[in-house]
């Protein structure tokens, strides 16, 4: 694996903090940059070691689809669950299980900030808490999420291979 | 005690003139004796040898050239294209679409792809070598191979820091002070046509010694398409050697800004001889007034070819960024030139933020060598309706596909600036489009 040859981030702490990432050009330009990057660190943790920092990456493998599910083996980072969990979390920060209404339209003003006004925020808000919650709570659980992505294909969309 | 002196002052002389002999006077009238082609062969040769050695070592492991293709699969597929396959499940509204809980999927898997391999940082520190080349400044992950390979290592180091430097530092300082005393005599003529012919021979001749002062092999390419007076030279950017490099081969009139100290020295006694164009501080930020001079420096055919570097910045040569517009603005003939360094001998990238001009050009010295490509491109003319930064990208094109360099959209300047907020909202705008909002014209 290229880890270390690649990421000039890494630096002789052997720890990373949020400014680290912040020195990636590209990511700055993202709009949900900010949340990709705390999605490394643990709540209340201001540093990632490089062993969580890769685990935290090994989500976006390419799922092999040869492997068999024999039950026994525990469930692999890159698989279809951990990695709809994974988006699940950019949605919910304060990791109650739930995406609440004001969660979501968190997520939506980072991704449109000045393109949209507050009104239009709040309807697509609600268009799409209408859509995917079925047990009526005004908030989408982790199965509600699942559910209404099932026929988008993750293992394709969430994976990042790498070249040789 | 006396002696000793005596003996040392007679030897400093002997080699004195043994280096003006062998190789300032061959420099100055353009010939070779041969030495550094000796030299370079044998280097060659050495190199070639420790790289089989090394490969042998590294029997287990894949060695292959591909290391600076890139390490992850980027998908080239538009925000749009992207965001359409995400919601293929659902049904299509006429305009628009309709977010859904996957659109951060898109921007998730952007983010990570950022993270792992970003386009524009790597951009900016040395170019990563597939294969050792005796260096210790390159000596990243390579282990020890054999004993033969660790005593040319050696050896290496004290023929680069104990017999080339010294030399190439006399050298180098020989070339600067000719360069001044020249310029300034050459200055003190009056305006004949001689003037010319001499100070464009004392330029050459400096540069000439000021090359072998770094060992540079140059190569050019297709000299027909040398620029002429008149008209803009435009390069790709590495490091101030570069002008060094370019000057070898013909005269050209730089464009800068004062300094002080050495360099200020250097381009007061320039000017003397023939116009150069320099700026103070405070004029470079009048941009009309700084396209208004070069205009001027370019309509006057007697004057020599402007010297620009688009990019504004040193860049590590395995790509060529963002040209900035100014220079295409005049409306003058732009002669394009790509220039490319083999890393093998040397890394001519001068990482400012790391090292000062000092001890970058004591890095320099201590390399084996430098050897450069450079191609002179056919000139290239604003055509009808192209505006300055479409004929910029035109240009930077060419001389990336010649170069064999990526050719980045990206602003040098990213080098020292944080993004612009600017490209954030690009993405938002482009997001926001994808989506069917709620307004005046629509109800749900």
């Amino acid at each position: 694996m290229g880890f270390n040859g690649t990421s000039p981030l890494l630096d002789q702490r052997g720890e990373l903090r949020p400014e680290d990432f912040g020195a990636i050009r590209e990511l700055s330009m993202n709009p949900i940059g900010d949340r990709i990057i705390s999605a490394f660190f643990s709540p209340g943790k201001e540093t990632v070691d490089f062993a969580s920092f890769v685990r935290i990456l090994a989500h976006f493998h390419p799922t092999e689809t040869s492997r068999s599910r024999d039950g026994v083996q525990p469930e692999p980072a890159n698989s279809r669950t951990r990695k709809l969990k994974f988006a699940f979390q950019l949605y919910d920060q304060d990791r109650d299980g739930k995406i609440s209404r004001e969660e979501l339209l968190q997520v939506l003003r980072t991704m449109l900030e000045m393109q949209v006004t507050e009104e239009q925020l709040q309807s697509i808000a609600e268009r799409a808490i209408q859509e995917a919650d079925l047990d009526q709570d005004d908030a989408i659980s982790f199965d509600e999420f699942r559910k209404s992505l099932e026929k988008v294909d993750i293992d394709h969309k969430m994976s990042i291979r790498f070249l040789s | 005690m006396e002696d000793f002196w005596a003996f040392a002052l007679w030897a400093l002389r002997i080699w004195l003139y043994l280096v003006i002999s062998l190789i300032m006077i061959p420099a100055m009238f353009g010939f070779s004796l041969g030495i550094s082609e000796t030299y370079m062969t044998i280097l060659v040769k050495t190199l070639e040898w420790a790289t089989l050695k090394i490969q042998k070592g590294y029997v287990d492991e894949k060695l292959e050239a591909s290391a600076s293709n890139g390490l992850i699969q980027r998908e080239d597929g538009s925000m749009e294209k992207e965001l359409e396959e995400l919601r293929r499940s659902r049904p299509k509204p006429p305009v628009g679409g309709d977010f859904t809980l996957s659109d951060c999927f898109y921007f998730t898997r952007r983010g990570i792809e950022s993270i792992l391999e970003d386009e524009v940082t790597q951009r900016f520190t040395s170019e990563e070598l597939v294969s050792w080349n005796l260096l210790t400044r390159s000596h990243k992950d390579f282990q020890y191979i054999s004993l033969k390979i660790t005593l040319v290592y050696g050896l290496g180091i004290f023929v680069r820091y104990c017999i080339l430097a010294p030399l190439r530092i006399t050298l180098a300082c020989i070339g600067l002070t000719w360069l001044v005393i020249g310029t300034s005599a050459v200055g003190l003529l009056p305006n004949w046509r001689m003037k010319f012919w001499l100070s464009e021979l004392v330029h050459v001749m400096c540069y000439r010694i000021c090359a072998r002062g770094l060992s540079a092999t140059i190569h050019y390419h297709n000299r027909e398409n040398k620029p002429k007076k008149g008209g803009i030279c435009v390069a790709n950017h590495t490091s101030p050697i570069d002008v060094v490099i370019l000057c070898n081969d013909g005269c050209y009139a730089m464009v800068g800004q004062v300094h002080g100290g050495l360099m200020g020295v250097l381009q007061r006694a320039m000017v003397r001889s023939c116009p150069h164009v320099w700026f103070e501080r405070a004029e470079m930020r009048d941009r009309h007034l700084v396209t208004k001079r070069l205009q001027d420096h370019v309509n006057d055919k007697t004057k020599l070819p402007i010297l620009i570097f688009p990019e504004g910045t040193c860049v590590n040569n395995t790509s060529v960024m963002m040209f900035k517009k100014g220079s295409f603005e005049i409306g003058a003939t732009i002669y394009p030139v790509a220039i490319k360094y083999d890393p093998k001998f040397g890394d001519a990238f001068w990482n400012s933020s790391k090292y000062s001009m000092v001890s970058y050009l004591l890095r320099m010295m201590t390399s084996w060598a430098l050897v450069c490509n450079v191609w002179y491109l056919p000139a290239m003319h604003q055509q009808e309706g192209e505006d300055a930064v479409r004929f910029a990208n035109r240009v930077k094109s060419a001389i990336a596909h010649q170069g064999g360099l990526v050719d980045l959209q990206w602003d040098g300047g990213l080098k020292r600036a944080k993004v612009k907020e600017s490209f954030k909202e690009e993405q938002q705008k482009q997001y926001s489009s994808m989506l069917r909002l709620s307004g005046s014209l629509s109800t749900w």
